[in-house]
């Protein structure tokens, strides 16, 4: 169906980042690459830095207090730690999905079109046609068509992920990073979840946290393996899952330490 | 055996001390209302709600407490928008603006505290010396500005405290879709506090209404309902303890009918917090 993917360009890339929360070092000297239109997971015990990766990647770590990083991390070149870069288009590029589904306090259809309004859409006609597409997208349409106006509290976890997904797609943004998105989700919601991640690969440049390895052979291209702060390896998913080159992956993988 | 019967016996102990506290408070405020209720309710007349104080009428002629009623309405209603109008930004600014561990946050909040805690008589003599300050007389605005200092800590500490409620993820869920710290402040954080704000907005409010120190010396008082901001104007505290101060028994009986009257304003205005909070926990996340 698809076209044959053109080769693979790398959309983020981070250069000697070094992240300390206050003294703590989070991130120590990492320089990854991260291609486009394909699912990265990163993979790691938990403490090891994934989501401090994560947020270097749309400077959300700039709202953390007392934070220092070191190094530059590229988006399309652009070195967005620069002090002449405006966050709020770096952060528009980028949808996220969280831990645990964040909604806003208002009501399905406004979660939806919350970023669109903020970066200027004002034409109702264009907002509800965008949020329909994006809900869509997301696989929560059918489910919330009748009932668009009602608080987005009102949906289960599983369906309110999904409209954090509709949100972030609706800034349409060229990244998606997803920091162990359905660690708070059953299993059902959890496939759909995968599923839709899977969906958008040939659009998106994808970046999945995940403690879950079963869940990185499911859907990664790429693995990146941390430990301690530290890149331990990275490369294809077959690659690393098959023939890890370092010790302390092969254990990783084997269950060894976690 | 003996371990579990103690276990009842505490359990049934500490069940009958708190019932017997609820039912002391409840009690409390019954009595309270049953003797305005008592003392005032065959003063209250259709004629008392509306109409001013003529002639003579503390001295048990004709007229109302019109002036009282509208006076304090309008002198709590000022003093709450002004007092709202300084709280709002204070509080966005401590929520949204601040570190964590900042140390304005943490001396705008202590001193906040402090304020809580002064007697009203003492914003009464500030306001004062303030209204003298200005060239200001005794007035509906100085009686507002007076009672907007009373309750600006009040309302202040109360939206602080909603807005701090926001979860840390809703705010960044604004901020990753990129917005910017003044518009995640106004369409997320106001949004998810906003029955919290309206509850302290209420409840200042009623704080406002019922306070008779802070006017005494910058409102005045007036038999007129006031036509402008710098003419005097009647409150109902005062109403009262203007009328409860005459040795004629029916002036007393009406002071009880003009606490009746306030007591419902008041308990009105928290029935009406209470509902439309209820309401608008609606958008609200948990
Ligand atoms: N907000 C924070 N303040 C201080 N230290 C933090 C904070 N968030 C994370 N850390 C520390 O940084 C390290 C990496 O954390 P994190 O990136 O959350 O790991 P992971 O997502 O892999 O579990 C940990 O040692 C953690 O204790
Ligand atoms: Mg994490």
């Amino acid at each position: 169906m698809q076209p044959p993917k053109p080769e693979s360009r790398t959309h983020i890339q981070t250069k000697n980042l070094s992240v300390y929360y206050k003294n703590t070092l989070a991130l120590n000297n990492i320089s990854v690459e991260i291609p486009d239109r394909a699912i990265t997971a990163i993979i790691g015990p938990s403490g090891c830095g994934k989501s401090t990766l994560l947020r270097s990647f749309n400077r959300m770590i700039d709202t953390f207090d007392e934070t220092t990083v070191r190094g530059s991390v590229l988006v399309d070149g652009e070195d967005i730690f620069s002090s002449k870069v405006d966050v709020t288009r770096i952060r528009k590029k980028m949808g996220l999905l969280s831990q645990r589904p964040s909604p806003l306090p208002m009501s399905i259809f406004e979660n939806v079109a919350y970023g669109p309004k903020i970066h200027g859409m004002r034409n109702r006609q264009q907002l509800e046609v965008l949020v329909q597409k994006n809900l869509q997208i997301a696989g929560l349409w059918d489910e919330v068509k009748d009932r668009l106006n009602e608080s987005a509290a009102s949906l289960s976890i599983g369906q309110q992920q999904r409209l954090c997904l509709a949100r972030g797609l609706a800034v349409e943004p060229e990244i998606i990073l997803a920091d162990e998105p359905t660690s708070a989700l059953d299993p059902i919601s959890t496939r759909h979840i995968e599923g839709k991640l899977h969906e958008l690969k040939d659009r998106y440049t994808i970046v999945i946290v995940t403690h879950l390895l079963r869940q990185a052979r499911r859907l990664a291209d790429y693995v990146v393996f941390m430990y301690l702060g530290e890149l331990i390896e990275c490369g294809p998913a077959a690659q690393v899952f098959e023939h890890p080159k370092e010790q302390r992956t092969q254990d990783h993988i084997k269950g060894v330490i976690s | 055996m003996k371990r579990f019967d103690l276990r009842n016996a505490e359990e049934f102990f500490f069940k009958s001390l708190m019932l017997t506290t609820t039912v002391l408070v409840a009690c409390c405020a019954l009595f309270i209302v049953g003797v305005i209720t008592q003392k005032g309710l065959s003063s209250l007349s259709f004629e008392m709600l509306t109409q001013t104080p003529k002639g003579g009428f503390y001295l048990g002629k004709e007229g109302g407490i019109l002036n009282a009623i509208v006076g304090s309405l309008l002198l709590a209603g000022g003093a709450t928008a002004i007092a709202l109008s300084i709280s709002i930004p204070i509080a966005i600014y401590l929520n949204v603006y601040t570190k964590k561990n900042s140390w304005l946050a943490h001396l705008t909040r202590t001193s906040l505290d402090v304020m809580c805690g002064i007697p009203s008589i003492v914003y009464g003599a500030f306001g004062f010396t303030l209204m003298l300050t200005l060239g200001l007389r005794t007035s509906l605005l100085a009686g507002m500005i007076t009672v907007a200092c009373l309750i600006l800590p009040i309302l202040c500490r109360g939206i602080d405290e909603s807005l701090r409620m926001t979860p840390k993820e809703m705010i960044h869920a604004s901020y990753s879709l990129g917005a910017t710290r003044s518009e995640t402040a106004l369409k997320v954080v106001l949004r998810q506090g906003f029955p919290g704000l309206l509850s302290a907005v209420l409840m200042a409010f009623g704080r406002g209404i019922g306070d008779s120190a802070s006017v005494l010396f910058t409102a005045g008082f007036s038999d007129a309902v006031p036509t402008s901001l710098s003419q005097p104007v009647a409150t109902l505290p005062l109403a009262i303890f203007f009328q409860l101060g005459t040795p004629f028994p029916e002036v007393r009986s009406r002071a009880y009918a003009s606490a009746f009257v306030l007591t419902v304003m008041i308990l009105f205005i928290s029935l009406l917090a209470r509902l439309l909070v209820r309401k608008l926990h609606r958008h609200v996340i948990k």
